[in-house]
């Protein structure tokens, strides 16, 4: 089984399971990865279960739709690559990819 | 509050015009006066004008009334029949009926339609998911022209995004949404904790004391002061203006009068732009800037003449006061209450403080206290087996979403560490979400950190009075007694 790395603001490191078919928001939660909020629990609807996706990974992980990327245009900390997680769907594909947390969920 | 449409006057009913007048009235728009002659009259007078205006008109065209509210009695739920329920009543919070009420829509008519309302026919959506799916769906629901049930009185058009579509919305939204992001509030924390612990520290023990007044509304009132860096000697002032400006009959059921609205719109414009004028010359001057709310405006690019759109100018800076005040106030108040109400959980929580932040978005989810939102329907929408209307309001009732059994495990219980404490509806979602959401946790978690430091008990004396309106969950007044630490 592959695994996901996420990369917390301070540098701390979380490696977690490839679980085919869930949310990349539900593995860092069932993970217990400290900074994702997903106040809405997966709606798309509240922005804070922003991360930050390596650039190389860009193409394997699919595109945003246009409410989610209203929904990250809210976020102070919005880089190119940002994305919310609930709306990346897991996949063995994604084995080795690494994401990054933003210091603040808004 | 009613997020400052009411920052206007009831007026004229066109309909008994002539239509050559109605004509002319529409042409010269009073936002248009406005902005033309921003630069020439100071935005207060300009304000008095329009009130003077709308005063004369009043007297010459017939004015349609506004509603009066008169309390009495709310009748139990369960002898009505579905279609007379009129969840708008401005007592149904005041009174403490609501629960009842908002129960047996969600159970029998979870989508209602009330046709007579004071404030003109409405939907209510009273499910948590239900209302999750409006609050999402911008394209579908419009949050244009104002967001509380009752229609936007004419007058002053200040221009705030809670009441605006994308584009818009989105590029204004932007232009102030640092000022209360999660890095800007850390360099704010030290400074609000140490204007709380002075408000802390001379409290009475073992006396009776209101803790609206002495404590909810001064805590807040200091927060604000901070944010803007307001002079503080004067900051109860915002607290008045955020009061005034919310209360109107015609939109929420509230208590104040148009005179007094327009007389606060026209001293908070005065003091604003004033403000403003002195950072600005304090800018040019080379001299650090703050990371108050208006310092942090004038040094960005995009915002940096906001003061010469008027209607932009104090739109935002009374959103940000009018969102800011009662909402916190009444969460403040809301967690002594429910700790009261359920006296495990406090026995819970002074035996681990580090719950504190997941009792924050309990309490908030709670108190609820902003009780909707409004919509306006954009097409003809299917929801939970009706369709609702092109055109027709859309309420979306986060007190019921809140309370909602299919979504939420024991709701009406009250647990500081409830799990997924965050999924509460109090923020709304979508793209209007609090903006605000953190600066009020923030506070919310300070005032209960150093309560918890320096008070064994507080108890609630006797049962709290609620604040007349449908919009804003709150309290006038709730007595209490402290027991000191020992
Ligand atoms: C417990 C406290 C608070 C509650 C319950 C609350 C609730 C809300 C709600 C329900 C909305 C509309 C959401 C929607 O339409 O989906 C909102 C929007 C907003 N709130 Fe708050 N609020 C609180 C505190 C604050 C504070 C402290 C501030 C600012 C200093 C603030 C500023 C705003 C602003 C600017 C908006 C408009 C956002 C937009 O339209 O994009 N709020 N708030
Ligand atoms: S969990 Fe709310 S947007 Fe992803």
């Amino acid at each position: 089984m592959g695994s996901i790395t996420f990369i917390e603001h301070n540098g701390n490191q979380h490696k977690v399971d490839i679980e085919e078919g869930s949310s990349l928001m539900q593995a860092a939660m069932d993970n217990s990865v400290p900074g994702v909020d997903a106040d809405c629990g997966g709606e798309c609807a509240c922005g804070t279960c922003h991360v930050i996706v390596d650039k190389n990974w860009v193409s394997v992980i699919g595109n945003t739709t246009e409410i989610e990327t209203q929904m990250l245009d809210m976020t102070p900390e919005k880089a190119d690559t940002s994305r919310l997680s609930c709306q990346i769907t897991v996949t063995e594909a994604m084995d080795g990819m690494v994401v990054r947390l933003p210091e603040f969920q808004m | 509050m009613n997020f400052l449409s009411s920052i206007v006057e009831k007026s004229a009913s066109l309909t008994s015009m002539p239509a050559i007048v109605e004509k002319a009235t529409s042409l010269v728009s009073i936002p248009v006066i406005v902005e033309k002659t921003s630069k020439v009259i100071p935005l207060p007078l300009q304000i008095k004008g329009i009130h003077l205006f709308l005063k004369a008109k009043n007297k010459v065209w017939k004015s349609k009334s506004v509603p009066v509210f008169i309390e009495s009695p709310i009748p139990d739920v369960s002898t009505l029949a579905i279609e007379d329920i009129d969840v708008s009543n401005p007592f149904l919070f005041k009174q403490n009926m609501w629960e009842s009420y908002f129960k047996r829509l969600r159970d029998e008519c979870p989508v209602h339609y009330q046709k007579n309302s004071p404030f003109g026919p409405f939907w209510s959506v009273t499910r948590y998911k239900d209302i999750v799916f409006v609050d999402r769906r911008h394209d579908l629901f419009s949050a244009e022209p104002i967001i509380v049930i009752g229609d936007r009185p004419e007058g002053m058009a200040i221009e705030t995004f809670i009441a605006m579509d994308p584009p818009k919305h989105d590029i204004q939204r932007k232009a102030v949404q640092n000022v209360v992001a999660p890095k800007n509030l850390l360099e704010m924390e030290d400074l609000i904790r140490s204007r709380a612990v002075d408000v802390l520290d001379n409290l009475p023990i073992d006396e009776p004391f209101d803790w609206v007044e002495k404590v909810s509304v001064e805590l807040t009132a200091r927060m604000l002061a901070t944010l803007f860096d307001f002079p503080y000697e004067h900051r109860h002032k915002l607290a008045y203006w955020s009061d005034v400006i919310a209360a109107s009959p015609e939109t929420t059921g509230g208590e104040c009068s148009a005179d007094e609205m327009f007389i606060g719109a026209a001293e908070m414009a005065e003091y604003f732009t004033r403000l403003w004028r002195e950072k600005e010359a304090k800018k040019e001057a080379g001299e650090e800037m703050g990371y108050d709310l208006i310092s942090l405006l004038l040094s960005n690019e995009k915002t940096k003449n906001m003061i010469n759109k008027p209607m932009e100018f104090m739109g935002n800076l009374a959103l940000l006061i009018v969102g800011g005040n009662d909402t916190t106030r009444n969460s403040m108040t809301g967690g002594v209450l429910a700790l009261n109400e359920f006296p495990n959980e406090f026995i819970k929580l002074k035996n681990d403080p580090s719950l504190i932040p997941n009792m924050v978005s309990e309490i908030i989810r709670w108190q609820t206290p902003l009780a909707y939102m409004r919509r306006v329907a954009k097409e003809d929408v299917e929801l939970n087996g009706k369709t609702i209307k092109k055109g027709d309001k859309v309420v979306m009732w986060y007190v019921s979403g809140n309370r909602d059994e299919r979504s939420i495990d024991q709701p009406d219980q009250f647990m500081i560490d409830r799990k997924k404490a965050r999924n509460h509806l109090s923020f709304g979602f979508g793209i209007h979400r609090c903006m605000g959401n953190r600066l009020a946790e923030m506070q919310l978690r300070i005032l209960w950190e150093e309560l918890l430091t320096r008070f064994d008990n507080i108890e609630v004396l006797d049962e709290p009075e609620y604040v007349q309106s449908n919009f804003v969950k709150g309290y006038t007044k709730m007595m209490v007694k402290l027991s000191a630490k020992t």
